[in-house]
């Protein structure tokens, strides 16, 4: 059988010579991206700012003219409305009601009288002011939490220069995903900080099969200019790198496709992220290394221990 | 790398054996687990509440208000003190966690000072001119802020069971906090009702001597009265909206010793029966000998459920609770009498529920999405590396079983973002094969023979799979510490799916490799 191969065998792809280039790009994505955040905003869910969301199957395809008019008419503010996934299935959106929890009741409870006889009522969320900003607190946490651990973990097994090309590259990733939640208006929740840290997990995990690559070869060829050996290392990890890649994009295509609609816009930033990952790890992160003089420490650092010969024979 | 002792190789076949034992009973229906005999593993991976069906609620206990109620006792006393020493207060108020007494005179202090000093043991008294301060310990209010607050989870874990309710989870969460968990649930409304109540029952006189109109409408209220609303039921029927009450509790719940629904035999309308103990029948028994032809209120949380006449004396300790109750109304009220009043009342601060509609969607999309996911994955390896490709295509199926296996021994709960996880581990976990036959691709093409080749590719491979996991690895645990409910479910099959794919890429796919390697002697990988 002939195996197929993404890559063919010995590829000489020039990367470091459209460094600029990838770097330019890429500052301009991330400017981009943090300017769409900060002027167009998250699309918060009630995760994060509080409020009820509540999944309804009708019985028969919903009216959604009729429904909003109905709805809109109770006076619980802003009511948002959407389908969701089939033409039956409606997904409401209500602000936090003023007052405490028996108001947030009545709005529920207002809302099914509204609706009438006959509804499926599949989900019924309610977060309290406190709690969202809470849980908004911990996902903030969260996510700088693993940057500084994954940095401090990186760089006790590289140098230091080697982390912060990783985490650059890591911070590039999740910014150009929010940036693509604001764009898309795709609701940002607690599924989507897991995501986000899944990517962050996974793009280092994609930039650490580079860096090992790059630091095995800084120590073996230690006269090769450090641009071509650059190339080189990306050049043989790349058949993996895109391998790995679209097996993963494969499983989560799936899961995008078939795993039911509250987990979509899940599986939608770990798609993104994985593609934008892929990317950073080849084209953004290795560059880096490029301006910090990373050649000169680590072939030292081979020099004064006798690792790098023991881990090749 | 290609050298396998002996004790390696059974532990490899002892572990993917137990992975099949430990995972099998999530392929057989519920029913048939209970009949396996007692030495097969039988326990199911434990669904969560989005995939089951089921409530989620965060309860806040407002603990301030108990201290607040037992601060107004304190102050309470020392008005009495001061009244039987004949001393005179300007006035008495709760001020951040203390009393504060300013007395009319101020040489009228030191006296003061000893009336009230006995009343709380252990409380500080301090005078600063004509003020004398009250103020309880600190590790006191902290007592009893917690006392409360497990009082509370104690009466809520009554009411929950007196429903009928299966498995529910009931915890502390923090200084003030309760999450309620309650799987399978089909009237999410009726627990909230029946969660939500502090359920504080009393019986008091009403206040006929006064105009309850002149109350509610010039806001004039006797000193030793209150105006209470009407039931909502009540005042929703045009019945009357409010009541003038004493002050003074008659009778309260804590005398209560059973409660049930009953049916009034005249009008056969649902009402609550109860008995008091012994100290409340003889109380009740006073005051309705007492107060016959007068009309007593009995109200449920500040709300004045019926006002009945007292016909006769009641003397007995049991009597009926009538008012605008249906059937269902009745029996909660009876449970929630039953199962006590919390200590404070309780707000719901969230509420995730879902219905069980969902959950089996969201169950059967997650499996597709699972399989469907494998299938291609296992394709795509048989495409890229061939023989290899299998390999690791039995390695990926073996991971499956012992994730779901390990899931099902340490009963973790399975979310919807948990099967994500499961999802992404299938794409992910073939990561380190992929690192390791490439690396091998390379090895041969820099001319080394199959068996160096293999040996070296492994070698090489494993330090940057290793680094390349515990960054992943990283990541699950932090979401595990900060995050809740299902993202926690998708923390843990994700951080065991890394663990469990370490194992197969490694050790699995590399035994198997080995076992052809030396049965075929190949020549030439095909590779």
């Amino acid at each position: 059988m002939r195996l197929l191969k993404l890559v063919a065998d010995e590829t000489r792809i020039p990367f470091m010579r459209f460094r600029k280039a990838f770097i330019t790009l890429s500052m301009v994505a991330v400017l981009a991206s943090i300017a769409m955040v900060l002027v167009k905003g998250m699309n918060f869910g009630i995760d994060f700012q509080g409020g009820i969301l509540i999944e309804v199957r009708m019985p028969q395809a919903a009216d959604m003219g009729k429904m909003r008019k109905e709805l809109g008419g109770l006076g619980l503010g802003e009511v948002s409305l959407q389908e969701f996934g089939q033409p039956s299935d409606v997904l409401i959106r209500i602000g936090a009601q003023e007052g405490d929890a028996s108001a947030q009741e009545a709005a529920v409870n207002a809302v099914k009288g509204a609706l009438g006889e006959g509804v499926d009522y599949r989900r019924v969320e309610f977060v309290g002011p406190k709690v969202s900003s809470e849980l908004l607190l911990d996902g903030v946490l969260a996510v700088g939490a693993a940057m500084v651990a994954m940095l401090i973990y990186i760089w006790l097994r590289f140098e230091w220069q080697f982390g912060l090309g990783a985490v650059l590259a890591l911070m590039h990733d999740v910014f150009l995903t929010l940036g693509m939640f604001s764009l898309l208006g795709l609701e940002f929740n607690l599924s989507t900080v897991a995501a986000v840290l899944t990517i962050a997990g996974y793009s280092i995990n994609d930039t650490v099969v580079v860096f090992d690559r790059i630091r095995e070869d800084l120590r073996r060829f230690k006269s090769k200019p450090v641009v071509d050996l650059l190339n080189e290392s990306i050049n043989a990890t790349l058949s993996r790198t895109l391998m790995t890649s679209l097996t993963t994009l494969v499983a989560l295509l799936a899961l995008f496709f078939l795993g039911g609609e509250v987990i979509r816009d899940f599986s939608f930033a770990m798609i993104f992220g994985i593609v934008v990952g892929t990317y950073s790890s080849i084209c953004v992160a290795s560059p880096l290394l490029l301006y910090t003089n990373v050649a000169a420490r680590a072939r030292s650092a081979a020099d004064e221990s006798t690792e790098g010969t023991a881990e090749a024979s | 790398m290609v050298y396998f002792p002996k004790w390696k190789i059974i532990l490899v076949v002892v572990v993917c054996l137990m992975g099949v034992a430990y995972s099998a009973p999530n392929f057989l229906p519920k029913s048939a687990t209970e009949n396996l005999p007692g030495w097969l593993p039988s326990q199911q991976v434990n669904l969560g509440l989005d995939l089951q069906g089921g409530s989620h609620l965060l309860l806040e206990v407002e603990v301030d208000e108990v201290i607040k109620q037992y601060l107004e006792g304190i102050g309470e006393s020392a008005r009495a003190e001061l009244r039987t020493a004949r001393l005179r207060a300007r006035s008495l108020t709760v001020v951040d966690n203390s009393v504060v007494i300013t007395m009319a005179k101020a040489d009228e202090v030191a006296k003061a000072r000893e009336a009230v000093k006995g009343i709380e043991p252990g409380a500080l008294v301090s005078t600063d001119g004509d003020t004398i301060t009250i103020a309880p310990l600190n590790t006191t209010l902290v007592e009893r802020r917690q006392s409360a607050l497990q009082q509370s989870v104690e009466i809520l874990r009554r009411r929950i069971d007196e429903t009928g309710t299966r498995e529910p989870t009931i915890q502390r969460q923090g200084d003030n906090r309760v999450l309620v968990q309650v799987p399978g649930l089909k009237d999410p409304d009726r627990l909230k009702a029946i969660i939500g109540k502090t359920a504080k029952l009393t019986f008091q006189l009403v206040d006929v001597e006064n105009s309850v109109t002149d109350a509610m409408e010039r806001g004039r209220v006797p000193p030793g009265s209150l105006l209470l609303e009407a039931t909502e039921e009540d005042r929703a029927m045009g019945r009357q909206p409010a009541y003038l009450v004493k002050r003074r509790v008659l009778v309260s719940g804590e005398d209560l010793v059973d409660a049930h629904q009953s049916f009034e035999q005249r009008t056969n309308q649902p009402v609550v029966s109860f008995r008091l103990n012994a100290r409340g029948a003889k109380k009740f028994g006073e005051v309705t000998t007492k107060n016959v032809g007068r009309p007593f209120a009995i109200i449920l949380d500040k709300k004045v459920i019926s006002a009945p006449v007292i016909r006769e004396p009641i003397i007995t300790g049991s009597g009926q609770i009538s008012g605008s109750f249906t059937v269902q109304s009745a029996q909660d009220l009876a449970l929630l009498l039953r199962a006590g009043a919390l200590p404070a009342p309780i707000k719901v601060i969230e509420e995730r529920t879902v219905g069980a509609s969902l959950g089996a969607d969201s169950i059967s999309a997650g499996e597709t999405a699972c399989i469907v996911g494998m299938i291609a994955v296992i394709v795509f390896m048989l495409f890229a590396y061939g023989r290899f490709g299998v390999m690791a295509d039995v390695a990926l199926f073996f991971n499956l079983l012992l994730i779901l296996a390990i899931l099902s021994v340490i009963q973790a709960t399975l979310t919807l973002p948990g099967i994500a996880g499961i999802v992404l581990t299938v794409g992910m976990a073939v990561d380190a094969n992929v690192l390791i036959f490439e690396r091998i691709r390379e090895e041969v093409r820099a001319g080394r023979t199959p068996l160096s080749a293999i040996d070296a590719g492994y070698s090489r491979a494993l330090s940057t799979i290793v680094d390349a996991n515990v960054t992943t690895l990283i990541a699950a645990i932090l979401l595990y510490a900060f995050g809740s409910g299902p993202v926690r479910g998708f923390a843990v099959t994700l951080a065991i799916g890394i663990a469990t794919s370490m194992f197969t890429a490694i050790m699995v796919t590399r035994l198997m490799v080995v076992t052809w390697l030396r049965r075929t002697r190949p020549q030439e990988l095909p590779l």
